[in-house]
């Protein structure tokens, strides 16, 4: 319609935006053929942990935050643990911390299995949800469900139940497995690993809009293996930093319209977190499996397109399955089931790659390991203003098209992030204004 | 009707306020139910509900429900073959709610052979809370509820 100006207006409005972990809102201002303006707005639970952690003693740290995310316990866990360690100058290493990472890709597996079949699939085959999808697709949603089925089985298996775990600690876990536990396993995740093979097929055939963004990608690296516990943080434009540093390297700023803190690279931007980040800066280090199927499929050893991290989760999820055989293969059970550890005042800092990014934690405790002051840094926080960009693009390369595909456009490419809204946020509404 | 083939499933999270109110049921159900009922607390994402009721004769899922109602109302509804009313679908901070799962688990051909939903109406769902007097008034009679519903 035209307005009093004489400029033509039109305006969508979308209140709910289904599909992504949790909820918050989105709005997205057009005017006479241009983006002015791409907005997410979010709510944070972490900021109410940071503050109902003060006081309380170090070994509760993992199970309360581990309840910020009903998704992504672990990372929580295993963040906090890492952190307090730090601060208590211990580092959990050999069989430990190979069962840290095999429980860390139970996660992977089950997060991004939902993710790829539940939530971002139905986008790229054209229904509005995966119950309409699975009408049409039953064996795929089988087999998504088949997946996250594995990965949830071990993390039962290794933290004592499926979702919070309560076996993992500050220094380990209170209870080891027994090799012949674990190996029990193996068969499941040798079939969830064929499926796994059969979905980076699958996502590779869907078609992607032609959109890549030059944004710098930032996740942990390590020189030996795929990030998934520990690592320094990197990008492709040059940071390379230990957790202690992660507060110089990355600006936090309040802006009006989100409860979450906005993150950007000191002197730079905007950056983006995630399994794109991860595969881009990590590709030789996947195992050969997952950096051939992914070849097969078409992307790798760079990927830029956004709207490509369906193919980029689904070879993680391969590669997950591959490194949890891999480490229940050689797996020798440790002569403690945790690090002992003498609580003293001091400041730690620790960083695990969440399934939907680098998972920053820090605690400041006094000499009885009681929490002074914690800070919780989540991906989705840190991607906000990545999505935002991407949107602005996005938009302005199709500023002519139908409302409605605009809409489901816009959508798709906020779930090429995951965005764990739950850990970030509260409600997500979309509201795309033309004015 | 026998207690053998049921199975009672709280839903919600311990530490989101009044969301805690279908696993604090179950924690009652538990003491009181039959042993061959099976009682379980579900946290977190529900898409795993089509496991945990897989095999059942009855499946009786407890979750809060947030439809604008009377904080600690509770309400039974059968869902063998009718989806649950559209309020009862945004109570889950997830991407699947509880009754999305439901209708998941009817397109795939994986529901148990009888479904029920509790709802208890809650108020508060803020992060790091405890549940409200209402829904705490209430789990009794909910609880009273599902017993009955498993015919212990």
């Amino acid at each position: 319609m035209s307005s009093a100006d004489g400029r033509q207006t039109r305006t969508i409005r979308t209140d709910y935006l289904a599909r992504v972990e949790g909820e918050g809102a989105l709005h997205v201002r057009l005017r006479d053929g241009e983006v002015l303006e791409a907005r997410l707005e979010i709510f944070e639970p972490p900021r109410f942990f940071e503050a109902f952690l003060r006081g309380r003693s170090f070994d509760e740290v993992p199970d309360i935050t581990a309840r910020i995310c009903g998704i992504c316990p672990v990372a929580y866990q295993m963040s906090s643990a890492r952190a307090i360690e730090d601060a208590f100058g211990v580092e959990v290493d050999g069989p430990l911390r190979e069962l840290r990472r095999l429980i860390y890709c139970g996660e992977w597996v089950e997060s991004h299995a939902l993710h790829v079949f539940m939530l971002h699939a139905p986008d790229f085959l054209g229904y509005e949800s995966a119950i309409a999808m699975a009408r049409d697709h039953r064996a795929a949603v089988e087999r998504g469900l088949a997946i996250k089925k594995a990965g949830n089985e071990l993390i039962a298996e290794i933290g004592g139940r499926e979702i919070h775990p309560i076996n993992v600690r500050v220094g380990g876990f209170y209870r080891a497995p027994r090799p012949r536990e674990l190996r029990a396993l193996v068969d499941e995740l040798e079939r969830a690993r064929e499926l796994a093979l059969e979905t980076v097929r699958l996502t590779g055939g869907f078609e992607v809009p032609d959109f890549e963004r030059d944004v710098e990608l930032v996740s942990l690296s390590e020189s030996d293996r795929y990030p998934i516990d520990r690592g320094r943080l990197v990008s492709n434009h040059g940071l390379d930093i230990a957790p202690h540093e992660f507060s110089k390297a990355v600006v936090e700023e309040h802006v009006e319209h989100s409860n979450a803190l906005y993150a950007r690279i000191r002197g730079r931007g905007a950056y983006l977190a995630g399994p794109l980040a991860r595969f881009n800066l990590n590709f030789d280090r996947l195992s050969s499996p997952a950096r051939e199927a992914a070849l097969e499929a078409g992307v790798g050893p760079r990927c830029h397109n956004p709207f490509q991290s369906i193919v980029v989760r689904a070879v993680e999820i391969l590669y997950a399955l591959d490194e949890a055989i891999r480490i229940i293969d050689g797996y020798e059970p440790p002569d403690a089931p945790a690090v002992a550890l003498e609580p003293r005042a001091a400041t730690g800092h620790g960083w695990t790659e969440a399934p939907r990014g680098v998972l920053y934690h820090s605690y400041e405790l006094d000499d009885a390991g009681r929490i002074l002051n914690a800070k919780i840094v989540p991906p989705t926080s840190q991607n906000q203003k990545s999505i935002e960009e991407d949107l602005l693009g996005l938009v302005q390369g199709m500023i002519d098209a139908p409302e409605e595909e605009l809409q489901l456009r816009c959508e798709q490419a906020i779930r090429n992030y995951d965005p764990c809204i739950s850990c970030a946020t509260h409600f997500l509404r979309l509201h795309i204004a033309r004015e | 009707m026998s207690s053998a083939g049921v199975v009672v499933i709280g839903v919600g999270n311990a530490w989101a306020g009044d969301d805690a109110a279908g696993l604090l049921v179950a924690r009652i159900v538990r003491q009181r139910a039959p042993q061959e009922v099976t009682v379980v607390e579900h946290e977190g994402e529900p898409t795993a509900l089509l496991d945990a009721w897989e095999g059942a004769q009855l499946a009786i899922v407890v979750d809060a429900i947030r439809t604008d109602g009377k904080p600690g109302r509770v309400e039974v509804f059968d869902a063998t073959s009718h989806e649950l009313p559209a309020l009862w679908t945004a109570t889950s901070t997830h991407a699947f709610s509880v009754a999305q799962a439901i209708e998941l688990g009817r397109a795939l051909g994986r529901l148990p052979r009888r479904l029920a939903v509790v709802g208890i109406e809650g108020a508060s769902f803020s992060a790091g809370t405890r549940p409200g007097p209402a829904v705490t008034a209430a789990l009794e009679p909910a609880a009273g509820r599902v017993l009955a519903l498993a015919g212990a």
